[in-house]
C-alpha cells in the first residue's frame, strides 16, 4: 500500500484543445474543476428565486451578496462598489472551488500557484491601473506615509514600494500553501488508517483509530481554512483596491 | 506532454512518485511548468465567463431583489406609519369629542337642576305665602271669634250680674255702672 499525498495535485489532460506557439493547450481536470465552479456559482445567484421572503437557495444568494458586499463597505468604502463584480467573482470562485476540493476525489484549483498567482496579478494590476487612472501621479502617494520624518523618509519610501510589489507574491503564496498544506496533511493522515490496516490487519484497524479521529478533526478545519482563505484572498483584494481609491493614507 | 520532463524525473524525491505511474516524472505538480498554459487559459475563460455572468445578471438580479425587498418593507413601515397616525387621530378626535359630550351634559345637568331647584324653590315660596295667608285668615278668624265670645261673655255676665243684684238688692242697677264693674273684673 503506497500513499502518495501529492497525486491528488497531478494535472491530468482530458482532451487537447489547441496549440499556442509550443504550449499544448489542454482540457484539464482543473479546467472542469473551473467550469464546475462556475456552474455551481451561476446555479446557486440564477437558479434562485426572488420571492419577498427568500428560502434556503435563495439566501445563500443573498447572504453571499450582502457578505460581499458588506466586506467591500467596510474595507474600501461604497466607492469601493464599483469592484463589487470583481471581488464577488473573486471570493465566489475561490470559495467555491475551494468547498468543492475539500470533497475527497475532487481536484482543488487553487493548489497550483499559476491560478492564485493569476489572480493575485489581476488584482495587482488591477489596482495599479486604477490607481493611476483614478489619481493619476497622486497615486504615487501611498508609497510616502505621512508623518514621517523626513531623514528616514528614503527608507521607508523603499520598504513600501518594496511591499507593493511583493503583494502579489504574499496574496498569492497565502492561498496556494494554504490548500496545498492542508490537502496533503489530509491525505497523510488518511492514508496512515489504510496503512496500518493492510499491514497490521486486526491491530491495525484498531490502531487507526487515532489517525482517523484526526483525519476528521482535519477535514473540519480544512472545510473551514477553504473557506478562510477565499475570504482572506478577497477582503486582502478590498484592502489593496482602497489604496487605488484612497491613495493617502 | 508530460513525458518531456523526464529531467526532474532523478533529482529530488523522486522516489515514491516514480511508483505511482510513470507520466508524470518527478516533478511536484504545482510547479509544472509544462500544464501552466492550460491552466491559465482555462482560468481566463472561467473567469470572464464567471465575470460576466456575476457583473451581468447574477448581482443587478440578487441586488433588485434584496432591494425590492428593502423598498417594500420600508413602504409597508410607512404604510403602517400613516395607518397609525390616523388611527391616532381618530382616538384624539373622538376623546375630544367624549370630553365635550360630557362637559355638555354636565352643563345641561346643571342647568336643569338650577333650573328644578328655582322651580321648586319658587313653589315652595308660593306655598308657604298661601299657607302663611290661610295661617293668618285663621288667626283673624280665631281672633274674631274670641272678641266675639269674648264680648257674649261680658253681656252675659253684666246680665247675671245685674240679676244677681236684682235679685239681692231689689232694685235694678245702672247698666253702665254693672257693665264697668264687669270690665273690671274681666280685666283683673
Amino acid at each position: 500500500m503506497k500513499i502518495d499525498p501529492i497525486h491528488q495535485f497531478n494535472i491530468e489532460p482530458l482532451f487537447t484543445l489547441g496549440h499556442i506557439g509550443n504550449h499544448t493547450i489542454a482540457f484539464t481536470n482543473s479546467s472542469l474543476y473551473m467550469f464546475i465552479a462556475v456552474l455551481l456559482i451561476a446555479l446557486l445567484m440564477l437558479a434562485s428565486g426572488r420571492d419577498l421572503v427568500p428560502g434556503r437557495l435563495q439566501s445563500v444568494a443573498e447572504i453571499s451578496y450582502e457578505f460581499v458586499a458588506t466586506t467591500i463597505r467596510s474595507t474600501a468604502g461604497s466607492e469601493g462598489m464599483k469592484f463589487f463584480p470583481l471581488i464577488f467573482s473573486i471570493f465566489m470562485f475561490l470559495c467555491v472551488s475551494n468547498l468543492v476540493g475539500v470533497i475527497p476525489y475532487t481536484f482543488t484549483i487553487s493548489s497550483h500557484l499559476i491560478v492564485t498567482a493569476a489572480l493575485a496579478l489581476l488584482v495587482f494590476f488591477t489596482v495599479l491601473f486604477y490607481g493611476l487612472y483614478k489619481n493619476g501621479l497622486k497615486f504615487f502617494k501611498i508609497f510616502v506615509p505621512s508623518g514621517v520624518p523626513i531623514y528616514i523618509l528614503p527608507l521607508v519610501m523603499f520598504i513600501e514600494v518594496l511591499s507593493f510589489f511583493l503583494r502579489p507574491v504574499s496574496h498569492s503564496v497565502r492561498l496556494f500553501a494554504n490548500m496545498l498544506a492542508g490537502h496533503i496533511a489530509l491525505k497523510v493522515f488518511a492514508g496512515f488508517v489504510a496503512m496500518l490496516g493492510f499491514s497490521l490487519g486486526a491491530l491495525g484497524w484498531v490502531g487507526g483509530v487515532l489517525p482517523l479521529a484526526l483525519t476528521i478533526a482535519l477535514y473540519a478545519l480544512e472545510l473551514l481554512v477553504a473557506f478562510l482563505q477565499a475570504y482572506v484572498f478577497a477582503i486582502l483584494t478590498c484592502i489593496y483596491l482602497n489604496d487605488a481609491i484612497h491613495p493617502g493614507h | 506532454m508530460a513525458e518531456s520532463h523526464g529531467e526532474a524525473k532523478g533529482q529530488a524525491a523522486g522516489a515514491h512518485t516514480e511508483a505511482e505511474g510513470g507520466h508524470h516524472g518527478g516533478t511536484f505538480p504545482p510547479f509544472d511548468s509544462s500544464n501552466y498554459a492550460s491552466q491559465l487559459v482555462s482560468l481566463a475563460i472561467a473567469f470572464v465567463a464567471l465575470y460576466l455572468i456575476v457583473s451581468r445578471i447574477a448581482l443587478p438580479r440578487v441586488g433588485g431583489t434584496i432591494d425590492a425587498r428593502q423598498n417594500k418593507i420600508e413602504g409597508d413601515l410607512a404604510e403602517a406609519q400613516k395607518l397609525k397616525d390616523e388611527s391616532d387621530a381618530a382616538l384624539k378626535a373622538y376623546e375630544t369629542e367624549l370630553a365635550n359630550a360630557r362637559a355638555n351634559a354636565q352643563a345641561i345637568g346643571n342647568e336643569t337642576r338650577e333650573k328644578l331647584n328655582a322651580a321648586s324653590e319658587a313653589e315652595r315660596k308660593a306655598l308657604e305665602e298661601k299657607l302663611a295667608a290661610k295661617l293668618a285668615d285663621a288667626e283673624k278668624q280665631i281672633a274674631t271669634t274670641r272678641t266675639n265670645a269674648m264680648s257674649n261673655v261680658r253681656g252675659i255676665a253684666a246680665d247675671a250680674a245685674g240679676t244677681i243684684v236684682q235679685q239681692l238688692a231689689g232694685v235694678t242697677p245702672d247698666a253702665n255702672a254693672v257693665n264697668s264693674a264687669v270690665d273690671a273684673s274681666l280685666k283683673g
